[in-house]
């Protein structure tokens, strides 16, 4: 299968290896990748604001970028929830309806892609630590993966899957909801990260990088371990 | 001044047509439906304004228990997980026994009881005085206030919820289960239903035409988490709920 | 009318700067914050257990939600079939357009009565309308009875949750509220302050001329109004004064009997983690010939104060479906940071936050919307599946288009123009990269807010288009 990179901005911008972990594990398991270079934004930081035309326009560009993909893939549940989701909805009534709902049907995040599409959890990646899994809240209610990471990380040799006790809080990033209440953004990343950090585990997993910031941000400012890790990074086993 | 009659029908006529102005645009479906449901659809692929029956929700709520002693198995475990106290004794007599013993040794005083088959014949070993409620005479709100327990009958127990189901017509009014420290319900077992929705059929049956003006579930006795979200029991209704069931399934 | 109720509008972005300044505040409370998480812990317990009884309760949300979805969408023929039932059992409707009409009834009713005392059971209607306000400026000495309200009462407080109203008070400032106001001995037990309580109240009840409950449901078959609570206080409430009041918004209408055999114990389940909640009871008018007793009138005030305007909503209108569990407020972690005060609304928490704009207006409310990460905890939680927090994404939409910011429009803007010109758009992402450096040592005001309490790492070397484009050579 010929595989679509969907490469969200700040993963471009900030943590290039997410992105090319993801390619690695795709080819080894024996699919062409490709990306596609006039990919931008998925209209996310408009739509969140209330700015739907601003949106629809970023998400017309993207579906004209990713016509006739065979699969795209993400390494953000996030950004994936906006095309699988929010295109639909956002383009509802539009000559660009049916695009949309074709690409949403195409669309699919990382983890999810393996297990559900490729009936694949174990890549034969090894990584000798305790980790623990941060879900991501678009992966976790608008695209209902729960399962799916867990089970590729169970499969993953002599890695320790342990629980927090907030499994179900967000970070508290929100993408513009992070600077317009700070306050409010950092008490939740506190909660969550507290809590990921009790379970006294080597590295937070997550499978949105946006998080990630979130939570490496405020651990860093605390000067506190652990880091987080993208799951792609482990599984292609590029994790330093 | 009094707001006249012409007056509410004028808000009433206003709010009843921005109501039929704000209802002419149809709503979508419910969000994220499990949509494993049955209920019927519409031309549009809505669901129809007709309503999911019953019927097919009863599987999906708590169960109930199938058969009789289930039933009441079910019941008796939920009514103990409230808080309640179950009594089960095999009739009348011994149901006697039961309330005279729990009088004794809970130094009641005052008894606050209505008229009704199940109750009266308990009430000849109670050692304390006894106020009736309702009768003609009526009955002074201290009185029962100053009560120490209020003994009443029900019209069922839901087993799926471990309820009593009361009302103001045959269970002595709406202060008797309410007022008094603490509440003595006596029921027959037969009185117990597997679920509310048979408790609602009960009721239509019972009292289609002219309605209790109270019916009440009460589900253990009166609590409160107010504090802390510290559970407290008796916040106000009764601390306390004794419930004597009468009758056995097995000797049947 | 009295003059102690709310009328002029407060200035334009108060409540913002109200919600902005009280959150920040309360976020530095971690003690408190701790306390909310702490009290809530035993919740998330009793709901699971509770909800596993259930033998699926996916289904069972799609039974609730239809059930109050197909009565919301039926307003137009419930509510007159509601009114004739519930008049045919002896009961009088009132209906009332707003809160002022609302108020006006009530002390026109209590006028009537020749009221003394009135007691009064947990109803968040009347909390809508400043009730209360209203009858202590007429001179009507009024009591909550509900132990969590009677104490947000004696503090001079709202309710900070709208199921829970003191869950935020400790004990022992509880303790110091009675000895205060009952001039009882201090204590630190949960269960002797309720006595307290209790013991205080119980001549009030024999007292009062008047009782005014809530309602939680309307029920249009047999014209009976249901009443849910724990303490049975409502009971009380409604047993021993002469004249009932209810006050109900004209959402509260189901269609059957048999809707509240799905109704009551989802209530209870996803608000509180109990099987059912302790009283769910059912009115059908004042005594009846042969009870024993009960009030010798029954009136419901039936409120519409810009319910219709939601109901106009036909995206949101599943709004009006919330069976005010609190539910989405447990599970909120905005509502456990920032708190129930914070809000500054009636109904706090996700719902509020949906809502409020629509009942007071959406310029002043609408940055309830936008505090929110849209985690969708709510919407899960929900058990009439209320489409929560896609309704904040709807809110931030309808305030860009009827009243948008200016700067941020233009942002938006520029940012729309530059995501649809990939050549501008990686230029523009190595601009960022290469100047994140010298943007952190100025920390523009966007940048600040985020390096205040957290680090941003260094930017890498070379972005993915450029390390892609490498590896493929
Ligand atoms: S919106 Fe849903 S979860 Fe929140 S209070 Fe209403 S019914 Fe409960």
């Amino acid at each position: 299968m010929t595989i679509s990179l969907f490469i969200p901005c700040f993963v471009d911008q900030m943590t290039p290896q997410v992105g090319l972990a993801v390619a690695t594990v795709l080819e080894r398991l024996g699919h062409t990748v490709e990306f596609r270079p006039a990919q931008t934004c998925c209209g996310q930081p408009s739509f969140n604001a209330g700015y739907q035309d601003e949106a629809r326009a970023v998400a017309i560009h993207a579906l004209e970028v990713f016509a006739g993909a065979e699969a795209v893939v993400g390494p953000s549940g996030s950004c994936v929830a906006m095309m699988r989701v929010f295109y639909p909805e956002l383009l509802a009534g539009t000559p660009h309806e049916t695009a949309a709902l074709d690409l949403a049907a195409r669309t699919f995040e990382f983890g999810e892609f393996l297990v559900r599409k490729l009936g694949v959890t174990d890549v034969g990646a090894r990584f000798p630590h305790r980790v623990t899994y941060h879900d991501g809240c678009h992966g976790l209610r608008e695209l209902r993966l729960r399962e799916e990471p867990r089970q590729l990380l169970r499969a993953v040799r002599d890695l320790e899957l342990v629980e927090c006790d907030e499994p179900e809080s967000c970070c508290g990033f929100g993408g513009l909801f992070s600077v317009k209440f700070p306050m409010v953004s950092t008490a939740m990343a506190e909660v969550k990260a507290g809590s990921l950090a009790r379970t006294d585990c080597d590295y937070i997993v997550s499978s949105d990088p946006s998080c990630q910031l979130q939570l490496d941000g405020w651990l860093s400012r605390q000067g506190k371990r652990p880091r987080t890790i993208h799951l792609a990074e482990i599984l292609a086993g590029t994790a330093s | 001044m009094i707001r006249t009659a012409a007056e509410n029908a004028t808000a009433r006529a206003a709010i009843m047509a921005r109501v039929g102005e704000a209802l002419r645009i149809p709503a979508p479906p419910p969000h994220g439906l499990a949509g494993r449901s049955t209920s019927p659809v519409d031309a549009a692929g809505h669901p129809s304004l007709a309503i999911l029956p019953l019927e097919a929700a009863r599987p999906w709520l708590p169960d109930g228990g199938a058969t009789p002693a289930e039933s009441l198995a079910v019941c008796c475990e939920n009514l103990t997980k409230l808080r309640a106290e179950v009594f089960q004794v095999p009739d009348l007599a011994a149901a006697a026994d039961c309330l005279a013993a729990q009088a004794r040794q809970r130094d009641w005083r005052r008894v606050a009881w209505h008229a009704h088959p199940l109750v009266e014949p308990l009430l000849a070993g109670v050692p304390c005085v006894s106020h009736r409620i309702g009768g003609d005479a009526g009955f002074d709100k201290d009185t029962l206030e100053a009560c120490d327990a209020g003994l009443s009958a029900c019209e069922c127990l839901v087993a799926q919820t471990g309820s009593i189901l009361v009302s103001s017509q045959t269970c002595g009014g709406r202060a008797l289960s309410i007022l008094p420290h603490v509440h003595v319900v006596v029921a027959t077992i037969e009185q117990v239903v597997p679920t509310l929705a048979d408790a609602f059929d009960l009721t239509r049956e019972r009292h289609s035409g002219s309605l209790p003006s109270m019916l009440s579930f009460i589900t253990g006795p009166s609590r409160t988490g107010d504090i802390e979200r510290i559970l407290v029991l008796g916040a106000h209704g009764p601390k306390e709920l004794l419930v004597i069931l009468v009758g056995s399934h097995a000797a049947q | 009318m009295t003059a102690a109720l709310p009328s002029s509008p407060p200035a334009a972005g108060a409540a913002k700067r109200q919600f902005l300044h009280d959150a920040a505040e309360h976020v530095r409370d971690v003690g408190h914050r701790e306390f909310v998480r702490r009290a809530l812990g035993g919740y998330y317990t009793s709901r699971d257990t509770q909800k596993a009884r259930y033998r699926d309760w996916e289904q069972a949300r799609d039974a609730a939600s239809m059930a109050k979805w197909s009565a919301v969408n039926r307003l137009d023929e419930l509510l007159p079939r509601f009114e004739a039932a519930f008049t045919a059992n002896g009961g009088q409707v009132h209906w009332a357009r707003d809160a002022e009409e609302a108020r006006r009834i009530v002390l026109e009713l209590l006028a009537t009565a020749k009221a003394k005392a009135v007691i009064k059971s947990k109803c968040m209607t009347s909390e809508e309308i400043h009730l209360n306000q209203a009858l202590e400026a007429d001179g009507y000495g009024v009591v909550e009875s509900d132990l969590g309200e009677f104490i947000q009462q004696l503090r001079g407080e709202p309710p900070y949750h709208f199921v829970f109203p003191c869950m935020h008070v400790r004990r022992d400032e509880i303790s110091d509220l009675f000895g205060q106001h009952l001039g009882t001995p201090p204590t630190d037990s949960p269960e002797e302050l309720t006595m307290i309580a209790r013991r205080h109240m119980r001549r009030l009840y024999v007292d009062a001329d008047v009782g005014i409950t809530g309602a939680n449901f309307l029920v249009a078959e047999t014209g009976q109004i249901s009443i849910t609570e724990n303490e049975g206080n409502a009971r009380l409430t409604a047993a021993l004064p002469r004249m009932h009041i209810a006050i109900a918004g004209i959402e509260k209408v189901v269609e059957r009997l048999d809707d509240l055999a799905v109704l009551l114990p989802m209530l209870a389940t996803a608000g509180a983690g109990q099987p059912m909640t302790c009283y769910n009871t059912l009115y059908a008018g004042p005594r009846r010939e042969g009870e024993a007793d009960g009030p010798e009138e029954m009136h419901l005030v039936l409120l519409d104060n810009s319910r219709t305007a939601l109901l106009a909503d036909a995206e949101q209108r599943d709004a009006l479906h919330c069976i005010r569990c609190g539910a989405c407020l447990n599970v909120c972690p905005i509502f456990k940071n920032v708190g129930g005060f914070t809000y500054g609304t009636t109904y706090q928490g996700p719902i509020g936050s949906v809502i409020t704009p629509h009942l007071r207006g959406l310029k002043e409310w609408n940055h309830l919307s936008g505090a929110s990460s849209l985690c969708g905890a709510c919407t899960d939680a929900c058990p009439v599946r209320i489409d929560i927090h896609h309704h904040l994404l709807h809110n931030r939409r309808n305030a860009a288009r009827s009243s948008p910011d200016r700067l941020e429009r233009i942002g938006q803007k520029l940012f729309a123009a530059v995501a649809r010109r990939p050549w501008l758009f990686a230029t523009g992402g190595w601009l960022f990269r290469k100047t994140l450096g010298l943007a952190k040592a100025i920390r523009p005001p966007v940048l600040s807010a985020w390096l205040a309490t957290r680090d941003l790492p260094p930017a890498p070397a070379q972005s993915f288009r450029a390390a892609w484009k490498r590896r493929q050579r």
